[in-house]
């Protein structure tokens, strides 16, 4: 949390505290990172730029896990060979790593699933802009409702 | 990749170190930065590195498909059946202490080196097979067009 | 544990059910891969399937009157290791899971091979098996990133079997696409809320975690995740504005997948929601502090009337059920929302029911599919006559859906309706039943369809083969059977809903404890 200087007055450290900026960069990193992604994906049509938008945003979770794990002044948490552990030494924490370590292999997963799975839309669409994909799969639908439409009321 | 001389011979060199120095990473894990998932992603690295420089039929001449198909799920079998070992002693599953139970810290000792064995087979087998199946798709353009 | 020698009582095979309620069915997934033999690979994932039912069996008679089973994997003690716990909530889920994958799988060996290329067969049942065995982990682990994990292996599996559709249409690749966008968004946003959860508990035991929440009360940080968690499962149960991937994803999945999926996965999503509102937050913490109640009730019912209305209007069968899903997600949120135990009760009994009435209708789709090749109710016209017993389940779970009485559908119904009049919210009790008229409306027209039109000339006919028709029957059955009897479904439910409600994980031996000192 922010420290407050004594002497300027409360309200502008409040606004303006330098403390607070820095102390939380691993945060606001996050957030920039994490919407950057999530913008990718909802704004780009192509399909592999939005695999690439979702993985900036899993990219941005793996930062925040793994910068939560720093202990101030703490060292790499492996035990001396002795297995003695002074108890006034700090150990960072090594359990977000060790998460992170599983999502980073569910996140190559769902890449390597999802650029496959691009792979066969090309395959079949021959296309991988989002607009283009829409049309194709509108005609489509509009292919069934004049086939199994008219027989149920003009709907599909 | 033919006239490439460099190349070819530099690669040659570096594979079988590639794979040693992912050997060393698998077991200087349990003491150590390291373990099965980044000794097997190194040592994928080998395979696939060979594979740009020579050529996926070279490469999968070396290391067919179908044992890598294999490898993936031969290495979860691993990881399984260090479990299952431990229960059918009696233990908790995947409860180390079941490998030495008169030294709980050398039972660890031989679990995570089976556990990590499993990984090391299961990710090497992942990445490879990863490779082989997008570098195995006909390309659109040919090598000739452009 | 690992430095000092300590006498050590060997388990016998009773103490591992619970973890091998999921290793069977993951073991039998690389062994699939491993044989690589297309005549192998289905009898072991239908052995492996049977082992899970019936150990899932074992686990409901052991929890059906409270209390619970603590697993530690490993032999790490629970809030540092990785914990599986069975209580009456969960060991309901995996019964339903595990009987609806043993009955969907006889009925996938035929329906697969007239659906899906050939080649794929092998690798179908491997992912098949990985589906499943995620769903049994996210409902039976007791460790909130191993939910996640779980969630994650079933989520990839599934996206895989949906594409597996692309044989037929092609837009199952699309559709498997946007469900991998959203169903990953969903799963980041989860574990966004579970790294806010651990930075300020520094547990992920879930009982560990309804403690320390308890001692902190409800910081931002706290408060923050519950709202990414919310936002995730939503994604993932398909809650009315985020529902977009399901409509598409079950229509062009291949029927068996659908089955399984339209009965099960959404379910074990509605679990995780379950878990972390009253179990990890407390009640008071969610209800109060977030007021969900003006979340949860709107966004409910408006599913419950939108996704009816859209039914209505479909002419494919198969979409039409999709819409319905949607649908009916919103009476188990709803029960969610009542806060109180039968509208706990009516949730889990909900998914029970939801779960095999949904099931014999994608079989029946599926058979129709198999006969007249399309589901779009121009093709299917007048087949209930040509396809007498198929037609017969088809109605039997069309009344249920509707909610008829004597069968599973109104027992649920009406434990919602109960509630709503318990809260005295009799205008929602209104609704549900005004809702119901909608549902009544979209499967009427299907009735008309397969009975009331005059079959084509060259119609096909006679009922599917009997690996598919026989798995119809018994699920047909079981929705007469829970509607009927209700003391298992009902029973474990309101076990269930009253441990929920307890908040205490039904299990938190320290929580527990707290509890029994309180009450006396």
């Amino acid at each position: 949390m922010a420290v407050k200087s004594g002497t300027e007055p409360a309200v502008a450290s409040h606004i303006f505290d330098w403390d607070f900026v820095f102390g939380h960069a691993n945060y606001w990193l996050f957030i920039v990172l994490m919407m950057t992604g999530l913008y990718i994906v909802v704004a780009r049509g192509n399909l592999v730029k939005k695999i690439v938008g979702l993985n900036i945003f899993q990219v941005a979770v793996f930062m925040l896990y793994i910068s939560i794990g720093k202990v101030t002044g703490g060292t790499a948490p492996i035990f001396p060979l002795d297995m003695k552990v002074d108890p006034t030494v700090v150990y960072s924490n090594p359990l977000p790593h060790v998460l992170i370590l599983t999502a980073i292999v569910v996140g190559i997963a769902t890449t390597s699933l999802g650029l496959a799975l691009i792979v066969r839309i090309k395959e079949a669409f021959d296309t991988i802009e989002e607009d283009e994909l829409l049309l194709i799969e509108r005609k489509l639908t509009a292919a069934d409702n004049r086939e199994h439409g008219p027989a149920m009321g003009g709907r599909a | 990749m033919q006239h490439h001389l460099i190349l070819r011979v530099i690669t040659k060199l570096l594979v079988s170190t590639i794979i040693l120095f992912s050997l060393y990473v698998q077991f200087h894990g349990d003491f150590s930065p390291g373990g099965g998932f980044q000794a097997g992603v190194i040592m994928a690295a080998a395979f696939i590195f060979y594979g740009l420089v020579f050529g996926l039929e070279n490469v999968q001449r070396v290391f067919p498909p179908w044992i890598v198909h294999r490898m993936m799920a031969l290495g979860v079998m691993i990881y399984a059946g260090t479990g299952f070992f431990s229960m059918f002693l009696g233990y908790d599953y995947l409860d180390y202490n079941a490998f030495a139970p008169h030294h709980p810290s050398h039972g660890q000792h031989y679990g995570i080196l089976a556990v990590e064995l499993g990984v090391l087979v299961t990710v090497t087998g992942v990445m490879v097979a990863i490779y082989y199946a997008f570098a195995g798709r006909p390309p659109q353009v040919s090598d000739e067009d452009w | 544990m690992a430095t000092a020698e300590v006498e050590h009582t060997a388990r016998t095979l009773a103490d591992h059910l619970p973890v091998l309620q999921i290793l069977v069915p993951f073991v039998a997934a690389p062994l699939i891969v491993l044989f690589g033999n297309r005549a192998l690979a289905w009898p072991l994932a239908f052995i492996a399937s049977a082992i899970a039912f019936v150990i899932s069996c074992l686990l409901l008679a052991q929890v059906i009157d409270g209390g619970f089973i603590s697993y530690a994997i490993g032999g790490w003690a629970p809030p540092l290791g990785i914990e599986y716990r069975v209580d009456a909530t969960n060991a309901l889920l995996l019964f339903l899971i595990s009987g609806i994958s043993t009955v969907a799988l006889p009925y996938a060996f035929t329906s697969i091979r007239s659906e899906v290329p050939k080649r794929n067969h092998t690798l179908f049942y491997a992912c098949y098996m990985l589906c499943f065995t995620g769903l049994l982990g996210v409902v039976i682990t007791g460790d909130a990133f191993n939910v996640f994990v779980f969630l994650e292996i079933s989520s990839l599996s599934t996206y895989v079997l949906v594409a597996q559709g692309a044989g037929r249409d092609k837009r199952a690749l699309t559709a498997a696409y946007d469900y991998l966008i959203m169903g990953t968004i969903g799963a980041t946003f989860f574990v966004i809320g579970l790294g806010m959860l651990y930075m300020s508990t520094g547990t992920l035991n879930m009982a560990d975690l309804a403690d320390r929440i308890a001692d902190q009360g409800g910081n931002r940080t706290i408060r923050a995740a519950f709202a990414f968690i919310v936002v995730g499962m939503g994604l993932k149960v398909a809650l009315m504005p985020l529902h977009l991937w399901l409509p598409n994803a079950y229509t062009f999945a291949p029927s068996a997948v659908t089955v399984f999926l339209a009965a099960t996965s959404t379910k074990a999503a509605v679990y995780v929601l379950l878990r972390f509102m009253f179990s990890v937050y407390q009640p008071p913490f969610v209800f109060e502090v977030n007021t969900l109640y003006f979340i949860f009730i709107p966004f409910a019912l408006l599913a419950m009337f939108v996704a009816s209305f859209v039914a209505v209007f479909q002419s494919d069968f198969k979409r039409m059920l999709a819409y319905s899903s949607i649908a009916q997600i919103g009476y188990m949120l709803l029960g969610i929302a009542m806060l109180n135990t039968s509208g706990l009760t009516a949730t889990v009994v909900h998914m029970f029911n939801h779960g095999i009435t949904k099931g014999v209708l994608f079989m029946g789709v599926g058979a129709l599919v198999l006969r007249a090749g399309s589901s779009f109710y121009d093709s299917i016209a007048g087949l209930g006559r040509r396809m007498p017993l198929t037609g017969a389940a088809i109605v039997v779970g069309g009344l249920s859906l509707i909610g008829v009485p004597g069968t599973a559908g109104f027992v649920s119904k009406w434990m919602l309706v109960q509630a709503a009049f318990e809260n005295g919210f009799w205008w929602i009790a209104i609704l549900v039943v005004l809702s119901s008229l909608l549902a009544v409306a979209y499967v009427w027209r299907v009735f008309e369809v397969i009975y009331l039109k005059e079959p084509a000339a060259d119609a096909p006919r006679g009922d599917p083969p009997l690996p598919m028709l026989i798995p119809m029957l018994i699920l047909a059955g079981a929705c007469l059977w829970f509607g009927i009897d209700t003391q298992l479904t009902i029973g474990a439910a309101h076990t269930a809903a009253e441990s929920l409600l307890e908040g205490s994980f039904g299990m938190a031996p320290s929580a527990a404890a707290v509890t029994e000192t309180l009450g006396h």
